[in-house]
């Protein structure tokens, strides 16, 4: 950053959520957009959110058990016997 | 005739969702396991953001598809069948959560602290206070780094069980399993600033953990 630039790094870190998430006004997004255009600190900070969330996007997600997905589909088969 | 329609006051009927209802009313069996596969998951996350243990949510979440099962005429179809069934596991996991005598205070706001260490940036003192230090200023990841992937998952899964439960369940629900923003504030009835404070804090701490790992930055004195 440069002493004249109106956000500091320290503020930009905490607004980058916001700013991905498109819920900043846009003239605070513009202020931000130029602060990283200028800032290899927080465009690489950006670029590692960035990553932090591409990998938790490959995280396995969470599965019932097998055997429990088995039961509910017997306790289905008897609350909900098929129709022709 | 006006071009402009008027906004619907109602939202729209899904028709594919109330086929997919009719479906199992008929007691399809194959479609009954085809979204237990598929929506279990968000409602393990779902049921975590109210009850203590793992076993628990699958308690909930058992307790949920039950009671879908029994109550599938009452879908209407103006929601999608997953946005239903998110609802009544968030009132199972409620429900479970009050007899657990634990009540996560989900409207409740974190602290404002910020999510990187105040070291890493220069003081009021300094004429660039508040930019990074050039210990601090972070490093980007080699190509290197970013090809142990595989491990930095292993981590991340590990790293996600660790955060305080209300940032987990909102990465999970967001980033892991890619609900939107306005369903999760739905669920735990929190606004969507709040929403974004939780996920931000545990991105920033995921992020911080990654870097760790990858070693990018030099251990302060």
């Amino acid at each position: 950053m440069t002493p004249s630039s109106p956000l500091t790094c320290r503020q930009v870190v905490e607004m980058l959520t916001d700013y991905l998430e498109g819920a900043l006004a846009p003239s605070t997004a513009a202020a931000l957009e130029e602060h990283l255009a200028t800032c290899p600190g927080c465009s690489t900070y950006l670029a590692q959110i960035s990553h932090t969330v591409r990998l938790l996007g490959a995280v396995t997600p969470d599965e019932l058990p097998e055997s429990t997905q088995k039961g509910l589909v017997a306790a289905f088969r008897g609350l909900r016997p098929p129709r022709p | 005739m006006s071009a402009l329609k008027p906004a619907p006051i109602q939202p729209a009927l899904q028709p594919t969702e109330l086929a997919l209802a009719a479906r199992l009313i008929a007691g399809d069996e194959a479609a009954f396991a085809e979204i237990v596969a598929a929506y279990s998951p968000l409602m393990l996350h779902v049921a975590r953001g109210f009850v203590a243990t793992r076993t628990s949510a699958e308690d909930v979440v058992q307790e949920t598809w039950l009671q879908v099962s029994c109550s599938l005429e009452g879908f209407e179809g103006r929601s999608t069948l997953r946005t239903w069934v998110l609802a009544i596991t968030r009132n199972v996991g409620r429900r479970h959560g009050a007899a657990e005598a634990r009540e996560l205070a989900w409207s409740q706001l974190d602290d404002g602290g910020g999510t990187v260490d105040p070291q890493r940036f220069r003081g009021s003192q300094d004429p660039w206070a508040g930019g990074w230090t050039t210990a601090g200023a972070p490093v980007a990841w080699s190509p290197e780094q970013l090809a142990l992937d595989g491990e930095a998952l292993t981590l991340m899964t590990r790293c996600l069980r660790e955060l305080p439960l209300r940032q987990r369940t909102v990465v999970e629900l967001r980033d892991v399993d890619g609900l939107d923003a306005g369903a999760v504030c739905d669920i735990f009835g929190i606004s969507a600033s709040n929403q974004r404070v939780l996920l931000h804090r545990g991105r920033a701490k995921l992020r911080q953990l990654l870097e760790d790992y990858y070693g990018g930055r030099e251990a302060a004195p």
